[in-house]
């Protein structure tokens, strides 16, 4: 009895011991990953919309809808336009009807507007974002090129992202079960090409850009402008920039 | 002169550094190899993530083979418009070259998406009809060419 107990004692502990080495040699994946490396070598990618150029076609939510196979229910978006309206009493309407891609049709009458205008809205690719934040698996991260990214395959499908986000540009992907949202088409970023809603922009009023190059068009409009971020009190590091944006903007 | 360990304690040791041994032996297995490699993520899933299929082929490549529009649609107001903010998604067309994979869109509310006059579009950005005004009833391509919307057709 004494002696098979001091056995099974000793074989415990060389167990652990053992995996404790491997995991130590496994480069110390015991402990907090809380380094991230930034490579410089890579761009660092911000957004610019033009609200004063947006010209309300949904262009933009109608290819995103396509290159991204997102749902096409009026209530999936990952990229949308809104309306806003302010009449001469002051009060604001807002409309999104299918995200814009059927087009807008003004339903106050124009002897009441006081000021009309589109925003488009999508990811802000926070710096500091909320949704990677709250994820309690590591499922969403920004990736080395400031892109917020969901991992699909990790994702637990639990929505605290989709309550963090602020900019309500966040869902639950209705097939896959797990958190979808704009990825600012890391895919054909990868491939050198411009991301879907700025490569069909009739009137190139999204721009996307490098952040580190000094020279990039996207630095130069913002050097030349007066930009603004949603929501800038909520401190989110949001990495798209508004130009023409009025306070009504939520 | 030994000092007094209770038995409690290296009985407890052990039982923490079993149930430590076995967190971490878990762990080992069902964190995935890529997690942590940039951060608190599955490096691995940046790839996946890049790998998405393209649907929209970007206007080089439409130029590639479409020279003459390229031509045609520099001269005019419509330049900076990409094909495929027309023509929809081309990446499709780009690999069989069939016609059937392209929209060639008409009507006129598909032009009224950009041209109908609306208060919240500016007037210096694009050019706005009334529809219900200008030439009821007429499909647009019918006088203009959408590549080239000043040279009107005869």
């Amino acid at each position: 009895m004494n002696s098979s107990r001091r056995k099974f004692l000793k074989s415990a502990v060389t167990l652990a011991g053992a995996t404790i080495g491997y995991t130590w040699l496994k480069s110390s994946q015991v402990f907090l990953y809380a380094a991230e490396p930034k490579d410089e070598s890579l761009p660092w990618y911000g957004i610019v919309i033009d609200i004063s150029k947006c010209i309300g076609c949904g262009n933009c939510a109608k290819a995103c809808k396509s290159e991204n196979d997102v749902p096409v229910e009026p209530f999936f978006f990952r990229t949308w336009v809104e309306q806003y309206t302010v009449r001469n009493d002051g009060t604001v309407d807002i409309v999104s009807p299918n995200g814009g891609i059927d087009g807008f049709q003004q339903r106050v009458p124009s002897e009441d507007i006081f000021k009309s205008f589109f925003v488009p809205k999508m990811c802000n690719h926070c710096a500091k974002s909320p949704c990677i934040q709250v994820c309690p698996v590591g499922a969403t991260y920004d990736s080395p090129e400031g892109v917020v990214l969901v991992d699909e395959k990790y994702c637990i499908g639990c929505r605290y992202c989709v309550q963090a986000c602020p900019y309500g540009c966040r869902f639950i992907h209705p097939v896959k079960k797990v958190a979808n949202k704009c990825t600012l088409c890391y895919h054909r970023l990868k491939k050198d090409l411009a991301p879907a809603c700025m490569e069909v922009c009739p009137t190139g009023a999204r721009m996307y850009g490098n952040l580190r190059d000094k020279n990039s068009d996207l630095v130069k409009f913002l050097k030349e402008h007066t930009t603004q971020v949603l929501r800038p009190n909520l401190n989110t590091g949001s990495k798209l920039y508004y130009n023409a944006l009025s306070s009504e903007v939520k | 002169m030994k000092p007094y360990i209770p038995p409690q304690i290296p009985r407890l040791a052990l039982a923490f550094a079993i149930f430590i041994s076995l967190f971490i032996l878990l762990r080992n297995f069902l964190v995935p190899d890529t997690f942590g490699q940039y951060g608190h993520y599955r490096g691995a899933s940046l790839i996946d993530n890049a790998q998405n299929e393209i649907h929209y082929a970007g206007q080089k490549a439409c130029f590639e083979c479409h020279q003459d529009i390229q031509d045609l649609k520099a001269q005019d107001v419509h330049s900076d418009i990409h094909c495929e903010t027309c023509h929809g998604p081309g990446q499709k067309h780009v690999i069989s070259g069939e016609a059937g994979d392209i929209i060639k869109p008409s009507g006129r509310a598909f032009c009224g998406n950009c041209h109908e006059v609306n208060a919240a579009k500016q007037k210096t950005v694009v050019f706005q009809v009334d529809l219900n005004k200008h030439n009821v009833g007429k499909n647009c391509i019918e006088c203009h060419n959408p590549h080239q919307p000043w040279e009107m057709k005869k």
